[in-house]
């Protein structure tokens, strides 16, 4: 029987929608199915970085994959541009992370040098700062920051921008895009998957978790353990003001709209109708402490949001060792591993499936000890 | 451009903008009495120094900042006017933090 699509993607936040996007443009037959704006949507809560310095402690090749997707990003933006018709303000000036006592440069310090010590880690260059060259190079900070870290391979982006032009691109290339469209259901059939949906049922070759936090309801349909659990996320924005700030930090942005974002806090919690003050406050005072002009800006709007976090914090991709063609993508840093998704595991997925070089995401790891 | 409703309800509240007086109506927020007023530029934006105006007029877009008795970046449509209010434009760059 013919399929109604090559490929359904579950999910249509920034990891369905690079995926979906990704496949789209290679010429193959999509339906992207996106539960809406009542989703967790941890898309909708992000802090837009493409950021590459300190991550990969534990996990090489996700050192390697992330560099990979930010080396990918210049290319990625402006294919997005010209298919979308707008321009995503991305950029890539290097970022910085900055501390505000020495213990916690000398932290930050030797959390890089381990991170550089792993074998297999292509080397990039992260300098460590101290307080005085950090003010040379950014005149705004403040007296009390002691230091700081800085990779020129880190930058930014409007991710709502970056959200609507992989959507609208999907569309554009001839993609099919189904909203309010929970998937109740996956069966596996002789030549492919039937999902349902309140709206009716869809049938494909092959399938795509990227459902976030919903990955484990649905992989447990097709053989796939998904790990996953949610980590909370807060975020203030500060009112529109004067460019001050061209190259993000890590907790600090200044958006292309004069916005400046104040993050991120993690925090183990399931609920994102929840704000904690007291954790704004502390963000809060730290960006002060660093630029003390915050101090004098209004802050318009705060939210939490959910991150998509795996047991050990890193990506999985991996496809089902009982249902072949189906598979589970997911991570926590949508936005810098956008390009990779579009631009690698798209075509992988497209040519015909997850290559060797992917089994070090498979989540057969955390099994290694119950198995040995 | 806008003209108020035939039964003129309220009383008549005068304030000031940019120092020259003026006069709204009891019930007025300030970018209601700005509007009514004839007002068509409140301030300009931080980043593309673009001109703006009161716009949504319930909160939402944050286009109606001005000055108001010396506190920068207030949302007009959410003030209710009080008489004598010193209601200043934010044309230019570096006014709202100025104004602070």
């Amino acid at each position: 029987m013919q399929n109604d699509y090559d490929f359904a993607v579950v999910g249509g936040g920034l990891v369905g929608a690079a995926v979906a996007y990704g496949l789209g443009k290679r010429g193959l037959k999509v339906l992207m199915l996106d539960e809406g704006d009542v989703a967790k949507r941890a898309s909708r809560g992000n802090f837009a970085l493409v950021w590459v310095q300190s991550k990969g402690l534990g996990m090489p090749r996700y050192a390697t994959w992330t560099r990979a997707s930010s080396d990918h990003w210049p290319g990625f933006a402006a294919e997005l541009r010209e298919v979308a018709g707008f321009d995503l303000a991305y950029r890539r000036p290097g970022g910085f992370h900055l501390v505000l006592s020495q213990d916690e440069l000398e932290r930050r310090a030797a959390s890089i040098q381990r991170l550089h010590n792993q074998d297999e880690v292509e080397p990039y260059h992260i300098e460590v700062l101290d307080g005085d060259e950090i003010r040379r190079r950014l005149p705004e900070a403040g007296p009390e920051v002691a230091g700081g870290t800085y990779c020129a391979l880190d930058g930014d982006v409007n991710s709502l921008k970056l959200f609507r032009a992989m959507h609208a691109g999907f569309v554009r290339n001839g993609g099919s895009y189904r909203n309010g469209a929970l998937v109740d259901r996956i069966e596996a059939g002789d030549g492919g998957y039937r999902l349902v949906t309140p709206d009716g049922a869809h049938t494909a070759d092959r399938v795509v978790l990227a459902a976030g936090l919903d990955n484990p309801r649905l992989g447990a349909m097709v053989g796939l353990d998904v790990p996953v659990r949610p980590l909370r996320g807060q975020v203030i924005v500060t009112e529109k003001t004067a460019p001050f700030l061209d190259m993000p930090l890590s907790t600090i942005r200044q958006t292309d709209e004069g916005g400046v974002m104040i993050g991120d806090s993690q925090e183990e919690a399931d609920d994102h109708d929840v704000m904690r003050p007291g954790i704004n406050a502390v963000m809060a005072d730290r960006a002060v402490r660093m630029f003390p002009r915050l101090g004098r800006l209004n802050v318009v709007r705060t939210w939490s949001a959910l991150r998509v976090y795996s047991r050990d914090g890193f990506p999985i991709y991996e496809e089902s060792p009982s249902h072949p063609g189906a598979y589970v993508v997911t991570c926590h840093s949508g936005v810098t591993l956008a390009a990779a998704h579009s631009q690698i595991l798209a075509g992988k997925l497209a040519d015909g499936g997850l290559t060797s070089d992917f089994d070090d995401f498979s989540a057969r790891r955390f099994h290694v000890s119950a198995a040995s | 451009m806008y003209q108020r409703l035939p039964e003129p309800g309220g009383m008549p509240i005068p304030f000031t903008l940019d120092g020259r007086r003026l006069e709204g109506r009891a019930g007025d927020t300030v970018a209601a009495a700005l509007l009514a007023a004839g007002v068509e530029t409140c301030r300009t934006s931080a980043v593309g120094g673009a001109p703006r105006a009161p716009y949504c007029m319930m909160g939402v877009c944050f286009e109606c900042l001005v000055t108001i008795d010396g506190v920068g970046n207030r949302q007009g449509c959410l003030v209710p006017l009080q008489a004598g209010m010193a209601v200043e434009t934010q044309l230019g760059h570096g006014k709202r933090e100025l104004a602070r």
